[in-house]
């Protein structure tokens, strides 16, 4: 039935299809998995494990989980007041929440270092502290949850919600005992992309974080400045941790996503 | 505390969120690149190495798009219509660059590319320089936009079905004509969407074009890499104003999706 449609040769289209994924993707993936174990399962574990590198994966995801429990907080309130408040001026706001997305993230560093850095005009200053860094992921991660959880919640049926309003319920209770309940995989989805962003972010960082090991030093840092300092092997091993635990996370997410849509149907 | 009070503090608390976060910090890049004069940074995107960082920025994007839209687009009907063994996996195998952390797309590119990486000693044979030079940019490009156009016009060709492509063919079109007559202009929005995305990814990539390029000013540096070096030498305000260029286009990118969300919506 499908033969003859297009392209005219699916076989063909498919080989080509999955020639340049293995050349420009898969080959490079898995020439850092071989590279971080040719010298055996020991000297992985050693590079990872050495106190430089620990301390950076530890301070990445110490960061990321901050930054997603605000996200979590910040990323619902704002998609909650798109779809349920009405203001002047909601589609502008509604446009930039893309704004991290379209912005390179080498600008979106240098943009918070320009307001909250040494020279900036409020007189704080969080250039090479972990908290520019934070402030950095948070930027860039602004949109996952907002952007998850808006559709949810303009599909939701408020009839619930005003009954039991009705019934004399407050906002908040409404909020939590009906509202949340629908929207929590949509959290959670979103919280799931904005912490594997989290982990492996690097542009948006570089400037913020002046590379201070044991400080400020992020995983992705760490990796950049064992690359230039020519020790691929432990460059390797850390970017192996960053991949599987950003891997897992989004198989994750898209296992829950369609074992979700299925029980919906 | 009454329905009004509560949704005016919500809002203001969503609100001064942005505007702390977003629309300040980027104001304040505009202030400063401007500070001194509208010819002044002019002057600082007009010198020959900020030029050349825009040219090779483009470059990229010229390279990158194209690639990634053919790709895109003959694996989703691979994904979406193809028969064969696997197809599961290549969908789920597109969304991988995603995944990866900038930096380690780099490293990834030079344990193939590199000196004495997988393919490194039959390249340098064949004098075939790709890390440290312009193939080594465009790969690692390709690599961190590839999935954009795929997954836009994925959902697409599963929503329009082969209702009308079966028709064509009964009638006699050809598998390309069939595509170019009727599975193209269907999928057109979801592809520009996705062509979009690409180019807003391309022009802003910095993480793996830093490991790769060898950040060579005139020759190897981009402009997100121009402006590192910008800031790193204590030339603000040429850091500042090429962000600006950066920026802008950015914008122009969130405007014209906004406009694209329009159409596609019925």
């Amino acid at each position: 039935m499908s033969r003859g449609l297009a392209p005219a040769r699916p076989a063909v289209a498919g080989a080509l299809a999955s020639a340049y994924l293995s050349l420009v993707v898969l080959l490079p993936l898995a020439a850092v998995a071989a590279r971080a174990t040719d010298g055996g399962v020991g000297a992985f574990w050693h590079a990872v494990t050495a106190p430089e590198g620990r301390a950076a994966i530890e301070l990445t995801v110490a960061l990321a989980a901050i930054v997603v429990v605000i996200n979590a907080l910040a990323g619902t309130l704002i998609a909650w007041v798109l779809v349920r408040d009405e203001f002047p001026g909601k589609r502008l706001v509604n446009a930039i929440i893309d704004l991290p997305f379209a912005l390179p993230t080498i600008v979106a560093g240098l943009t918070l270092l320009a307001l909250y850095g040494p020279k900036g005009p409020l007189g704080v200053d969080v250039a090479f502290t972990r908290v520019g860094v934070g402030l950095a992921l948070l930027f860039v991660t602004l949109p996952f949850v907002v952007r998850s959880v808006q559709p949810v919640l303009m599909e939701l049926d408020r009839e619930a919600e005003e009954a039991a309003a009705s019934l004399g319920a407050r906002p908040l209770t409404v909020f939590r005992r009906i509202v949340l309940p629908s929207l929590r995989p949509a959290i959670a989805s979103g919280c799931g992309l904005a912490f594997a962003r989290a982990l492996g972010e690097f542009g948006s960082v570089v400037l913020l974080s002046g590379n201070i090991p044991f400080r400020t030093e992020v995983a992705s840092v760490f990796v950049f400045g064992r690359v230039e300092s020519d020790d691929v092997h432990a460059a390797a091993a850390v970017s192996v941790v960053l991949l599987a635990v950003s891997l897992a996370l989004l198989l994750g997410i898209g296992l829950a996503t369609s074992w979700r849509d299925r029980r919906v149907r | 505390m009454s329905a009004r009070t509560s949704r005016l503090g919500l809002r203001t608390v969503a609100l001064g969120y942005l505007a702390a976060l977003l629309v300040a910090p980027v104001g304040m890049v505009f202030y400063r690149a401007f500070e001194h004069g509208f010819a002044a940074a002019w002057h600082a995107v007009t010198t020959p190495d900020a030029l050349h960082a825009f040219w090779l920025t483009v470059l990229m994007v010229a390279i990158a798009v194209p690639a990634n839209a053919v790709f895109g687009v003959g694996a989703a009907l691979v994904i979406v219509r193809g028969r064969f063994r696997g197809r599961a996996l290549l969908g789920a195998l597109i969304d991988l660059p995603f995944a990866v952390s900038p930096v380690v797309v780099g490293l990834a590119l030079i344990l193939v590319y590199g000196r004495d990486g997988w393919l490194g000693g039959w390249l340098t044979d064949h004098g075939i320089r790709v890390i440290f030079s312009t193939p080594g940019i465009a790969l690692a490009t390709i690599f961190v936009s590839l999935p954009f156009v795929a997954r836009e016009v994925v959902p697409v060709l599963r929503e329009i079905g082969t209702d009308q492509e079966q028709a064509a063919h009964t009638l006699g079109a050809s598998g390309w004509q069939t595509f170019w007559r009727v599975t193209l202009p269907a999928i057109r929005w979801g592809l520009a969407y996705g062509v979009i995305l690409t180019t807003a990814r391309a022009l802003g990539e910095f993480g793996a074009v830093s490991v790769v390029s060898g950040k060579l000013a005139g020759q190897t540096q981009t402009l997100t890499l121009f402006v590192e070096d910008r800031f790193q030498s204590f030339d603000l305000t040429g850091a500042y104003a090429a962000a600006v260029v950066l920026a802008a286009l950015a914008v122009a990118v969130i405007g014209v999706l906004t406009l694209l969300d329009r159409r596609r919506a019925p």
